[in-house]
C-alpha cells in the first residue's frame, strides 16, 4: 500500500505545484489522478516514483519500495534500438541473461499485440504502436505498481480506445497497482475503480470518487452516470 | 537512373574542364613552369610515383593519427563536460582559445618545443589542435541533448551514471559526433599540410613539402601531382566517414533515411 501525507512540492522558480496532497492507494487498485493542466498531477507521479524529492510531507510504502514501471506522455523510446531492445532495457539493467531477457521482452510485446514488430525501429511504428512498446517495457519486469503520466493524450481516438481496453485486460491479468494521470473525464471514468480529482495549482485532492467495479461498456447508462459524477466533481474542484 | 546521373554528370564536368585546360595550355603555349597541362601532371605522377607514394604515406599517417587522437581526446573532454558543469565552465574557455588561435602562428613553437628531430610528432600535434574543436563542440551538444525522460527512466531502474552515459547519452550524441568528425577529418588534413609547410624542407617529407620543394625547382607538374594526391586523401577521408555515418545511422536517424 502507498500513502501520501501532506505532500508539498515547489518548482525551482518558487511556484507551488502541490500543497497538502494526501491520499492512499491499496494494492492492486486502479486509481486515476484527474485534474486540469498544471495542477501538479505529473509532479505527484514523479514524487511517487522517487524521481523528485518532496519539499514537505511524507510518501510511505507498506514494506519495501516496490518494483515500478513508468509510462510517460511521450513513448520515450530509444530511437537507435529495436522495439525488442527497447522493451529489454529494464531487464538489461537488472543483468538478466540476454537469452532470457529476449524471451521475456518478446512475450511482453506479444501480450500487447506487437508480436510481429520486435525487430522494428521506433520510427517505423505509428504513435499507438510506439506507446504499446512503451507499455511493454514498463511491464516486462513485472512491476508491482505501474505509474502512467497521460500516456494516451497524444493518440487519436480509436488508438486510445483500443489501448484503454488492452490496459484494463493487462491490469486484470497481472493484478498490479495502477496510478493513472489524465485530464480526460471519460478516460478516468472508463478505466479506474477510483478517481482522485485534484484542484488547480497548488494541487491537492478535492474529491475521492469510487466507481462501480466490473466490465465497462462505453454506451451504458452506468458509464454515463460515472462520467457525470466525475465531471461534476471536477467542475466543483475548479470553482 | 538517379544514381547513374549522380556519377556521370560530375565526371562529365571533369572531362570537359580537363579537356579545356589541356587545349588552352597547348593553344596559348603556356610554359610548364606557369601552368602544366593535365597530361604533363599525369606524366610527372607516373615518373615520380614511388617517391610520391612515400610522401602520400607520410601525410596520410600524420593525418589519420591526428584525426584519431583528436577524436579520442575531444570525446573524452566532451564526456567530462556533460558529466560536470563545473568542468565545462572551467575548461571550455580554453578550448575556445585553442580554436581561435591561428594555428600557423603557433606551429613554429610546437615544432621548436618538440624538436625538428621528431618532426612527425610535432606535425601530428599541430593537426590535432586544428581538428579538435569541431568534435568537442558537436559531441558536447550531442551528449547534452539526451531525452530527460529517458534518463529519468534509467534512474528509476537504478542505472548508474556510466550506464546512462553508455546506453543513452552516447547513442544520442552519435549523429552530432559524426558530423563533427566529418568536419574534423578535413581539418586534420589541413593541419598536416600547414605543419609540413611550416616545418619546411630538410625535415618534412609529406605531400605538402613536395609541393614546396617541386615549386622551388620550378617542377610545377610534380607540385600539381602532389596537390592532386592531397585532394584524393581529403575526398577519401570525407567519403569514408560518410559511409561510416550511413552505416551507423541508416536504420534509425532521420538524416540517413531517404523518403520514398
Amino acid at each position: 500500500m502507498l500513502s501520501l501525507s501532506h505532500v508539498a512540492k515547489r518548482y525551482p522558480n518558487g511556484t507551488e505545484a502541490l500543497a497538502g496532497l494526501s491520499f492512499t492507494v491499496g494494492d492492486g487498485a486502479f486509481v486515476s489522478l484527474l485534474g486540469p493542466s498544471g495542477c501538479g498531477k505529473s509532479t505527484a507521479l514523479r514524487l511517487i516514483a522517487g524521481l523528485l524529492p518532496p519539499d514537505g510531507g511524507t510518501i510511505q510504502w507498506s514494506g519495501a519500495k516496490p518494483e515500478m514501471g513508468f509510462v510517460f506522455q511521450e513513448p520515450t523510446l530509444m530511437p537507435w534500438a529495436t522495439a525488442l531492445a527497447n522493451v529489454r532495457l529494464p531487464l538489461d539493467l537488472q543483468n538478466v541473461p540476454r537469452a532470457e531477457a529476449e524471451t521475456r521482452a518478446e512475450a511482453a510485446l506479444a501480450r500487447i499485440g506487437l508480436g510481429g514488430f520486435a525487430r522494428a525501429y521506433p520510427r517505423e511504428l505509428s504513435g499507438g504502436m510506439k506507446m504499446r512498446v512503451s507499455i511493454a517495457r514498463a511491464l516486462v519486469a513485472q512491476p508491482k505498481i505501474l505509474l502512467m503520466d497521460e500516456p494516451f493524450a497524444a493518440l487519436d481516438e480509436p488508438a486510445r480506445a483500443a489501448l484503454n481496453d488492452d490496459l484494463l485486460r493487462l491490469w486484470r491479468e497481472d493484478g498490479m497497482t495502477v496510478i493513472f494521470v489524465t485530464h480526460s473525464v471519460s478516460e478516468s471514468a472508463y478505466l479506474s475503480e477510483r478517481v482522485l480529482v485534484m484542484t488547480p495549482r497548488p494541487g491537492r485532492i478535492a474529491a475521492d470518487i469510487a466507481l462501480p467495479p466490473g466490465p465497462r461498456e462505453r454506451l451504458s447508462p452506468q458509464f454515463l452516470e460515472s462520467q457525470r459524477l466525475v465531471s461534476t466533481a471536477l467542475q466543483k474542484a475548479a470553482a | 537512373m538517379r544514381r547513374l546521373a549522380d556519377l556521370v554528370l560530375p565526371v562529365l564536368v571533369a572531362v570537359l574542364l580537363l579537356g579545356f585546360w589541356e587545349w588552352k595550355v597547348a593553344h596559348d603555349a603556356i610554359p610548364a613552369y606557369v601552368l602544366p597541362a593535365p597530361s604533363a601532371i599525369l606524366r610527372a605522377l607516373a615518373d615520380n610515383f614511388p617517391s610520391l607514394m612515400a610522401s602520400l604515406w607520410t601525410t596520410l599517417t600524420v593525418t589519420l593519427l591526428a584525426f584519431a587522437a583528436a577524436t579520442i581526446a575531444a570525446l573524452a573532454l566532451a564526456i567530462l563536460f556533460s558529466e560536470s558543469r563545473a568542468a565545462q565552465r572551467t575548461l571550455y574557455p580554453y578550448a575556445v582559445v585553442i580554436q581561435v588561435t591561428p594555428v600557423v602562428a603557433i606551429a613554429p613553437f610546437i615544432l621548436l618545443w618538440i624538436g625538428y628531430d621528431r618532426v612527425t610528432v610535432a606535425e601530428t600535434i599541430i593537426a590535432v589542435v586544428v581538428a579538435f574543436f569541431p568534435i568537442l563542440s558537436n559531441a558536447t551538444l550531442g551528449l547534452r541533448s539526451a531525452d530527460f525522460n529517458l534518463i529519468d527512466l534509467m534512474r528509476l531502474y537504478g542505472a548508474s551514471r556510466w550506464q546512462i552515459l553508455w546506453r543513452v547519452r552516447l547513442p544520442t550524441a552519435l549523429p552530432a559526433l559524426l558530423a563533427g568528425m566529418k568536419t574534423a577529418g578535413g581539418l586534420a588534413l589541413i593541419g598536416a599540410v600547414v605543419a609540413e609547410f611550416v616545418a619546411g624542407s630538410g625535415t618534412a617529407t609529406g605531400l605538402a613539402w613536395r609541393i614546396i620543394e617541386s615549386t622551388n625547382r620550378l617542377d610545377i607538374a610534380t607540385a600539381f601531382a602532389a596537390l592532386a594526391l592531397l585532394v584524393l586523401v581529403g575526398l577519401a577521408i570525407f567519403h569514408g566517414l560518410s559511409l561510416v555515418e550511413y552505416l551507423l545511422l541508416r536504420r534509425w536517424h532521420e538524416s540517413a533515411i531517404t523518403r520514398r
